[in-house]
């Protein structure tokens, strides 16, 4: 008995507990006033279904989130990230058809890695702050895209660059397969390699991990260029998904709902351990509630008012001194 | 800006470095699209550089003093789309103009007031707030309308009309006269108050602030009041500029805001800048807006490529600054407690985010 008992409190003490409990909470609203949410069928051997639908439009903002992630738990921040993803959808679309996919493909990649590159090398080597760091290619990086796709919007009718985001495989979205091999390949990197270590060491404390003999410029740099891959990889996704790459209104806005699943994921904004099983649930949470904001016929805009006030209550949340005055009221009324 | 030149007695320092290459470089670019295009330099141009940037000019002037506390406000566009939105709403309405611009400026005052308790009070981290601020500012002019609203009230037609004529047939508008003002009373408050001497303060370090005895709480809600205040002001003469409400107004502007404040010399980690800085940096991408402008071929997305340019130089100009004060600090403390390879990376900047 005592021994469950300390397993629950074990997991209430978890960071996961409290993502975990906000996707539930907002699954059982929907459970209640969202009829025909938890509806699946199976069509033309996929599954169809809200729940579906949430996993395959969450994929981007997960693999950004991901990224994210690892920036963050450095006390850093990528606000770039929606105009790299703009840029690569730019490069893949414009170079299909004139070059082979796989090409194309690679290239973006390569492109987003580069942007990450720029911003590591301003941050680590340059020791520009990171906000403003990411500032530059945030402002500059659409109007890159608007060059490469000549102000227009690129369209393609590549089916097989088109199965990257709205293909199916094994009845689910082959984009969750996507989202799923970048959270396992971090995750990996982060438990079984020497490089994990270093991740977490260098965010924790950063001077005595460089007394430690780690160099910590080298895992910035690497962070910024894993960010600016995942935001290459979010970048494809969402081009293929939608056949066109769009340099003005691709990835708009992705940066604070991936900003907003990292911390809700429970990694802290000031650095140090990171949580990716929580950030991909944060994310999870994030595209339920743009869902089922969207299903109960709530104009679109307004979600923005919703995001607004739940960034506000999660930080709330963590803050220390809102705790404290908390544990202070509860203190004085045992004592009254 | 005379008086500030006269002020510094013209010597070029390390203070005043980057306030000398923000004007060398408005000299050069004006120089430069005079040369190139006919019709350039003519005193309609340069007042034009006022005209169409004057709500920019308050805006990034209020958000200066945020970002001398070391602070940031991202929710200044938001604010100023959501001002024209409720003006033009309310005018619809029939309410008196003068009403509607009270109205707009204690909505502003109170959002900054918010903002700034939060942060202060909880501890937040300003990025998070103001972003939620903008989401907030953006999302609640969603409920108002999301119809471009235009404005037909004379009062305000009469204001946006008015032409006050300098220089021959050349004219500047009211806008420009307010803007102008800000910043005089902006230039002003950081030089000779009480208030602005302890902005620097907390800007250069908190806890000595704190250590001081100054009042740190309040000030750092009174700077977020203020750039409340400022967007608010700046969404009234954006109104007048536009004369129509509407909830995309400038997407993005308040990146246009930072860049304006970097580009003016001040430092994004706090405790140092001239208030007149905002102004250079606005007329210097005003400059380059208007060479696109005018060469005609180019699209207008080079603007944004340039600015963003602008502004990766000026922050390497001001991170040289930055080491080369913190090693002279070092020497002049004599302190052998931190190895000098440690230098770039260490300190102040890492904990300011």
């Amino acid at each position: 008995m005592s021994n469950t008992r300390r397993r629950a409190a074990n997991i209430m003490h978890t960071k996961i507990i409290w993502p975990l409990t906000a996707l539930a909470a907002i699954l059982l609203f929907n459970l209640f006033f969202v009829p025909g949410f938890f509806h699946m069928e199976i069509k033309d051997g996929h599954l169809f279904g809200s729940l579906i639908d949430i996993l395959n439009r969450a994929a981007p903002i997960m693999v950004i989130a991901i990224g994210m992630t690892l920036v963050i738990a450095k006390e850093g921040i990528d606000i770039s990230v929606g105009s790299v993803l703009a840029i690569a959808g730019a490069v893949a679309i414009s170079l299909i058809g004139v070059v082979p996919l796989w090409m194309a493909i690679g290239a973006a990649l390569i492109v987003g890695a580069l942007c990450g590159l720029w911003n590591g090398v301003l941050i680590a080597y340059l020791g520009i702050q990171p906000m403003v760091g990411t500032l530059i290619l945030m402002t500059v990086g659409r109007g890159i895209a608007q060059l490469i796709t000549e102000g227009k919007v690129l369209t393609t009718d590549s089916k097989s660059y088109g199965f990257i985001g709205k293909g199916f495989f094994l009845g689910l979205p082959f984009s969750i397969f996507i989202a799923a091999f970048v959270f396992l390949l971090v995750l990996y990197l982060k438990k079984r390699t020497a490089l994990g270590l270093f991740l977490e060491a260098t965010g924790t404390n950063k001077v005595s991990s460089e007394y430690a003999g780690v160099e910590p410029r080298k895992i910035y740099l690497f962070v910024y260029i894993v960010c600016g891959l995942c935001a290459a990889i979010a970048g494809l996704l969402v081009s293929s998904n939608i056949s066109s790459a769009d340099a003005n209104n691709a990835g708009l806005w992705i940066e604070l709902d991936a900003i907003l699943a990292v911390v809700i994921g429970g990694t802290s904004m000031r650095g140090g351990r990171f949580f990716l099983a929580g950030t991909v649930i944060g994310a999870l949470f994030i595209q339920s509630l743009t869902t089922t904001i969207y299903s109960m016929g709530v104009p679109p805009e307004r979600i923005m008012v919703v995001k607004a006030i739940v960034v506000i209550i999660v930080s709330l949340m963590q803050s220390d001194r809102f705790r404290q005055m908390f544990q202070q009221k509860s203190k004085k009324a045992v004592i009254g | 800006m005379k008086l500030e030149r006269m002020r510094l007695g013209l010597r070029i320092n390390q203070n005043n470095i980057i306030i000398f290459s923000t004007l060398l470089l408005i000299l050069l670019l004006y120089g430069a699209g005079s040369v190139l295009y006919t019709g350039f330099f003519s005193w309609q141009v340069f007042f034009n550089l006022f005209i169409d940037n004057a709500y920019l000019i308050i805006v990034a002037t209020g958000l200066a003093f945020v970002i001398i506390t070391g602070g940031i406000d991202l929710s200044v566009a938001s604010v100023v789309a959501f001002i024209s939105v409720v003006s033009a709403s309310l005018l619809q309405q029939g309410m008196n103009a003068y009403a509607v611009m009270a109205i707009c400026l204690i909505i502003g005052i109170l959002f900054g007031a918010a903002q700034g308790y939060l942060i202060q009070r909880f501890d937040l981290h300003p990025w998070i707030v103001t972003l939620a601020g903008m989401f907030l500012a953006r999302g609640a002019s969603y409920f108002i309308t999301t119809q471009s609203i235009v404005i037909e009230n004379p009062t305000y037609l009469s204001i946006s009309k008015y032409k006050i004529h300098l220089v021959g047939s050349n004219f500047i508008s009211v806008s420009v006269i307010i803007a102008l003002v800000v910043v005089a009373l902006a230039v002003y408050a950081a030089k000779y108050t009480e208030f602005g001497r302890a902005v620097f303060a907390v800007g250069g370090s908190e806890k000595s602030s704190v250590l001081m005895g100054l009042p740190v709480p309040r000030i750092t809600v009174l700077v977020y009041t203020i750039s409340g205040f400022c967007s608010a002001l700046g969404g009234i003469v954006f109104t007048f500029y536009m004369l129509s409400g509407y909830n995309l107004h400038l997407m993005g502007m308040e990146m246009d805001a930072i860049a304006a404040c970097v580009i003016g010399g001040i430092l994004l980690t706090g405790g140092f800048g001239y208030l007149v800085g905002p102004l250079l940096g606005v007329i210097c991408s005003g400059i380059i807006q208007t060479i696109v402008m005018f060469q005609g071929t180019l699209s207008s997305w080079w603007t944004k490529i340039a600015v963003g340019f602008l502004l990766f130089l000026f922050i390497l100009l001001q991170r040289v600054i930055v080491i080369r004060r913190q090693r002279r600090r070092v020497i002049n403390h004599g302190s052998t407690m931190t190895p000098p390879q440690l230098q770039p990376l260490t300190n102040a900047e890492y904990s300011k985010l």
